[in-house]
């Protein structure tokens, strides 16, 4: 147990072992109140499923999974919508639980779809649709939200504000953010603690930290570690594994 | 006036369309259909046991519907199977082991007739409490897992992780569709009544734009199916389980005048 009243999910040594092998192995990783943690990985790496572990929908893990909260809300990374389901932005919103119509159109007023609410779902754009999904899910105030890649499909620009908005949230709400996403450089400017995994955790610390990783370099190469200087300061030098400082040109 | 078989009849109609409309519903948005197929096949086990026990018929389908259903649900998650080729299996191996059964009952007078296509012109006042009765049991217990199901229906697993149970849902779900198949398989027959759940709710779709509108126009097409339906046979003197269904079936054709206007994407 632990005695952080802030901590909102701790999940030790945990991993699914399915069909003779491991989906993801050895995760360790702590959600604060208030604070956004990032898994990034290239596809297949197990963010996914870890995030699925986080929110105990799977049942035989290994490990352990501690969650102190039932305010939970959740971003599927895919949300298909049946033909024969007439369902409007607005049925949508009350999914899980019910609100007052101002709580539905502050929240689709931050994500900028407040117009959309009486449109049906199946003819929203894709980045509209992830735009409602942010919404719904913020609407209801979670203390712990798990969003599954949910800028996809958004333009930069909007995407950009987008990631602006779930750090202003975390910040209002003072909720646990969970955040997946393969968007490196945008994501990490927003986020306040980073794992990068493929099938186990690589590397984790603060976006700097994993940038400077010579495992998160492997994964996702130099350029992408060169990405960080949009918001980073200028370095003259890294550090090797062993502590050297080498000169490089940034 | 409950000695009016033209009377009973219209109010068991009634009855029924009032539950498959949203239950209906459901199984349109959960792609079951199929599914329901499979409880009504094992419905015939069910009639043949009750037949052979001198057991009471409604509670005797709705063991055996539910029992199907449980049984589906636990082989879903225990063997990698698809479900359609599991429901493939299980409907007709209970259809097949009922049929073998009828053979074992050849001193008893059975109407095999009734049972696949109802005979509405028997339903009497028990029956009558029976579909009244369940439905009203059924709708209510609709009414309070209607949000979790329709979350669960929208995403399983977001339902899920927002602190919801679809599988619990789920399985209630599934047996209150097998309470429905018991307490209609007289009036509307085996064969027939996935068609009742199923045409007038996908009428409604065509002329709908969110849940409750569908939910609402699949009670109402149900309904104008019993009366138009009941009220044909009787004229042009057709068996009233099927008259019904064709009803269905132009309501449904109609609709999809509508649909035209409508944005089919």
């Amino acid at each position: 147990m632990t005695n952080n009243p802030n901590v909102l999910v701790k999940i030790s040594n945990a991993g699914i072992h399915k069909n003779g092998k491991w989906l993801v192995k050895d995760v360790n990783l702590e959600i604060h109140r208030g604070k956004i943690v990032t898994i990034i990985g290239p596809n297949g790496s197990g963010k996914s499923t870890t995030a699925k572990i986080v929110l105990g929908l799977h049942k035989k893990i290994e490990g352990n999974v501690q969650t102190f909260t039932k305010k939970i809300s959740y971003v599927p990374q895919k949300v298909s919508i049946d033909w024969t389901l007439p369902i409007r932005v607005l049925d949508f919103m009350v999914l899980t639980e019910d609100l007052e119509p101002q709580e539905i159109n502050d929240a689709l007023n931050l994500t900028g779809v407040d117009h959309l609410i009486s449109r049906n779902l199946r003819d929203l754009s894709g980045g509209e649709f992830q735009r409602v999904l942010l919404a719904r899910a913020i609407a209801k105030k979670p203390e712990l939200l798990v969003l599954d890649e949910p800028v996809q499909g958004v333009d930069f620009a909007g995407e950009v504000a987008l990631y602006g908005l779930i750090k202003k949230i975390s910040e209002t709400l003072n909720c646990g953010i969970l955040l997946i996403s393969h968007d490196l450089h945008v994501v990490m400017s927003a986020t306040d603690y980073v794992v990068c995994l493929n099938g186990h955790v690589c590397c984790s610390g603060t976006p700097v930290d994993v940038a400077r990783d010579k495992h998160y370099k492997e994964l996702f190469g130099e350029k992408s570690s060169q990405l960080l200087s949009i918001y980073e300061h200028d370095h003259d030098h890294v550090h090797t594994a062993d502590g050297d400082i080498v000169k490089e040109n940034v | 006036m409950f000695d009016d078989f033209l009377f009973r009849a219209l109010i068991a109609g009634i009855g029924i369309a009032l539950v498959t409309g949203p239950l209906g519903c459901f199984v349109v948005w959960r792609r079951l259909s199929f599914f329901g197929d499979t409880l009504a096949h094992s419905a015939l086990l069910g009639v043949l046991l009750s037949v052979a026990f001198d057991l009471n018929i409604s509670l005797t389908i709705f063991t055996v519907s539910s029992l199907i259903a449980l049984l589906l649900l636990r082989l879903q998650k225990t063997t990698n199977l698809p479900s359609d080729a599991l429901l493939g299996l299980l409907s007709h191996s209970s259809l097949a082991v009922g049929l073998v059964i009828l053979g074992f009952l050849s001193f008893i007078r059975f109407d095999i007739m009734g049972v696949l296509f109802g005979d509405i012109l028997s339903v009497n006042v028990n029956d009558l409490l029976a579909i009244w009765i369940g439905g009203a049991i059924i709708l209510l217990v609709l009414w309070f897992i209607w949000k979790p199901l329709f979350a669960s229906t929208v995403n399983y697993e977001l339902a899920e992780a927002e602190g919801m149970n679809p599988e619990r849902v789920n399985a209630i779900f599934t047996i209150l569709l097998a309470a429905l198949i018991a307490i209609s398989i007289k009036m509307v027959g085996l064969l027939l009544i996935t068609g009742m759940l199923i045409i007038p709710t996908t009428m409604a779709r065509n002329l709908s734009n969110n849940p409750k509108q569908m939910v609402i126009l699949s009670i109402i097409g149900g309904l104008l199916s019993v009366f138009i339906g009941l009220y044909t046979s009787f004229e042009i003197n057709t068996s009233s389980g099927p008259t019904i269904v064709v009803v269905a079936l132009i309501l449904f054709i109609l609709s999809l005048i509508g649909i035209k206007k409508r944005n089919y994407g």
